[in-house]
């Protein structure tokens, strides 16, 4: 089984590292984008996808400062690739 | 009093927190695959990059057989003590409350900073008085302490803010210009600036010192 877990940093934590790509758009003269938040994407292939929940909260994130979000992908067997 | 300085993978300031240890005690290192602490009566989490800070900083190390031993060993009310990385640790796994966040200017921050002591009275601070100024080198580029407002308004009220900066020397956007906290039961202890590195009037400030006095002291305080 594909899996995709999307980390991000929680709503209302100082990211200063999404107000720095912010301020770099409109110098680029990109326009119009607000609230940028960078997090970080872990794929993984896993035999047994429910212990997933159990490896965000342990490891892959840190629940007191990010959120995340877990994406089954199917079985690998087929996918070459993005599905 | 016999200190143990953890030495993970990636460790870069163990020798001189075993330095500063032997200025007040006994000391030895013990290695992150350590499964018992060869007798220490305090344990030093020392400043680096353990295993690489890959993912987030501090979070493989708190997996190491070691902290296992660390963890027993403070839930029993001994004394850790964690320094920058070591401040990391004790955070991701769960020792100390909060977590450590990159600074807001996103940059390596390496300079002296001035720390206020804002409670003298635990087995870190007590060769300390309440209000002293230590002058300790900070250098760290996640060292934004954080904490949810109702966690920091509980360890305000319960003293758990040992070390605070100075007025205008936050040098990472820190909530509360929180330095250094204690656990509840106060035995265990994390800071960014790093006391080990101010323990020599050759390199300037003896102000760290303090601080490994503090737990040298701490067995005949309590007798």
């Amino acid at each position: 089984m594909k899996a995709r877990v999307l980390i991000r940093p929680k709503e209302g934590i100082l990211d200063p590292q999404g107000q720095t790509v912010e301020r770099a758009l409109p110098a680029l003269g990109f326009h119009g984008a607000s609230h940028v938040r960078i997090g970080r994407l872990v794929e993984l292939e896993l035999d047994d996808p429910e212990q997933l929940p159990a490896m965000c909260e342990k490891l892959l994130a840190n629940p007191l400062i990010e959120d995340y979000e877990v994406e089954l992908l199917g079985t690998g067997d087929s996918a070459n690739g993005a599905p | 009093m016999k200190f143990g300085v953890v030495r993970f993978p990636g460790s870069c300031d163990e020798v001189d927190a075993l330095l500063a240890c032997r200025r007040f005690g006994d000391a030895e290192l013990l290695w992150h695959g350590d499964r018992d602490l060869r007798g220490a009566d305090a344990v030093v989490i020392p400043g680096g990059f353990s295993y690489g800070d890959y993912l987030r900083a501090g979070a493989i190390a708190r997996f190491s057989p070691v902290m296992e031993a660390v963890a027993a060993f403070a839930a029993d009310g001994g004394p850790v003590l964690g320094i920058c990385n070591g401040f990391q640790v004790l955070c991701e796994a769960g020792v100390l409350p909060g977590a450590l966040l990159p600074n807001t200017s996103l940059r390596f921050v390496c300079r002296q900073v001035d720390v206020v002591v804002e409670n003298a009275d635990t087995s870190f601070t007590r060769a300390c008085a309440r209000g002293d100024l230590l002058s300790i080198p900070g250098k760290h580029t996640t060292g934004r302490y954080y904490a949810p407002a109702d966690d920091l308004d509980r360890m305000e009220a319960n003293g758990q803010v040992v070390l605070r900066y100075a007025p205008g020397e936050n040098p990472n956007g820190a909530e509360h210009d929180i330095a250094g906290v204690v656990n509840e039961a106060g035995n265990v202890m994390g800071l960014m600036p790093h006391p080990e590195h101010a323990v020599d009037p050759l390199t300037g400030s003896t102000d760290g010192g303090k601080l490994f006095e503090s737990l040298a002291a701490r067995e005949p305080v309590l007798a």
